[in-house]
């Protein structure tokens, strides 16, 4: 029963903040909806027992995704109002094919229902033993049987950084100012820089 | 009881969703950029909920890589989108037609 109450509790905040992430004026407000629609979602998957998704899913999409989407709606000056133009003569197309894909995609839900479909059986390999917990089964796994599509995961993160990198990287301007000659700063001795000065009482230094 | 049923509806109406903002915001890449990430919630709560109602942890390593793709993806679109805001002051959907492709 209070699974029940949980699941419609999550699931219809998670429909009803991406409704807004869609339908909302302002990106920003998508931004902060989204994070809303993870957070909610990764309720739904603590529901049915995947710990270390949802805890990921808040850690990878809320603290890094979204803040990145945070990040560069706020730093583009873009004038979003003129963006939206075409918003309301393009609905009736996207209402439709939405409207399309979501009865097919109900219609296989509903042919399991009336067990037209049936899930198939899986071979038990990757069974989560009783007493083990969620991380712990899912670790064994991601290092076990499947350490060549976790290697390229990172590989494919990797990758993903270094691009980013590369392509949001400005070589600084020749007559900038913040340049750093690292060569420049290793031959400065501290004789080149400092003198020693001993004034007079009431006489200034000059230098 | 919620069975598998409840969540591949909550899968599907999210997947709808994103589909849907690509369609309504077409001009503003970044809300489409957003709109692919709902997709892709959508995919891992799916992929979810099908390795837990099926007891097999396989669904989750999936779903694990999915969001590592998702990830990369951002990161990479972001980036593109940056410089392209940098290059000519607008990222309108419409007037991306450099390429010619």
């Amino acid at each position: 029963m209070i699974q029940a109450i949980a699941f419609y509790f999550f699931a219809t905040i998670v429909v009803a903040s991406a409704v807004m992430v869609v339908m909302a004026r302002n990106p920003v407000h998508s931004v902060l909806w989204l994070i809303m629609a993870f957070f909610n979602a990764a309720g739904l998957m603590v529901l049915v027992g995947a710990e270390f998704i949802a805890m990921l899913l808040v850690i990878v999409y809320v603290g890094a995704v979204a803040v990145l989407f945070l990040f560069v709606v706020m730093m583009l000056d873009i004038d979003f109002a003129a963006m939206r133009a075409g918003f309301s003569r393009n609905a009736p197309l996207g209402l439709l094919i939405a409207a399309v894909l979501l009865a097919e995609l109900l219609l296989a839900v509903g042919a399991y229902n009336a067990g037209g479909l049936s899930l198939g059986t899986p071979d038990g390999s990757a069974v989560q033993a009783a007493d083990t917990s969620n991380i712990e089964a899912l670790g064994a796994l991601l290092y076990g049987r499947y350490i060549v599509l976790f290697e390229i995961a990172g590989i494919i993160l990797l990758v993903a950084m270094i691009g980013a990198i590369v392509l949001t990287f400005q070589p600084p301007k020749p007559g900038a100012r913040a340049r750093q000659d690292v060569g420049k700063q290793i031959r400065r001795r501290p004789e080149d820089a400092t003198v020693m000065k001993n004034p007079e009482i009431g006489q200034g230094v000059e230098l | 009881m919620i069975g598998i049923e409840h969540y591949l509806t909550v899968g599907a109406i999210l997947f709808v969703l994103g589909v849907l903002g690509i369609f309504l915001n077409r001009k503003n890449v970044i809300v489409i950029l957003m709109a692919v990430e709902l997709i892709l919630l959508s995919v891992n709560l799916n992929l979810v909920a099908f390795s837990a109602f099926m007891q097999d942890l396989v669904g989750q390593v999936f779903a694990m890589l999915v969001l590592t793709v998702a990830a990369a993806e951002a990161a990479i679109g972001l980036a593109i989108l940056v410089i392209y805001f940098r290059t000519r002051g607008s990222i309108a959907v419409d007037d991306i037609n450099r390429m010619k492709g």
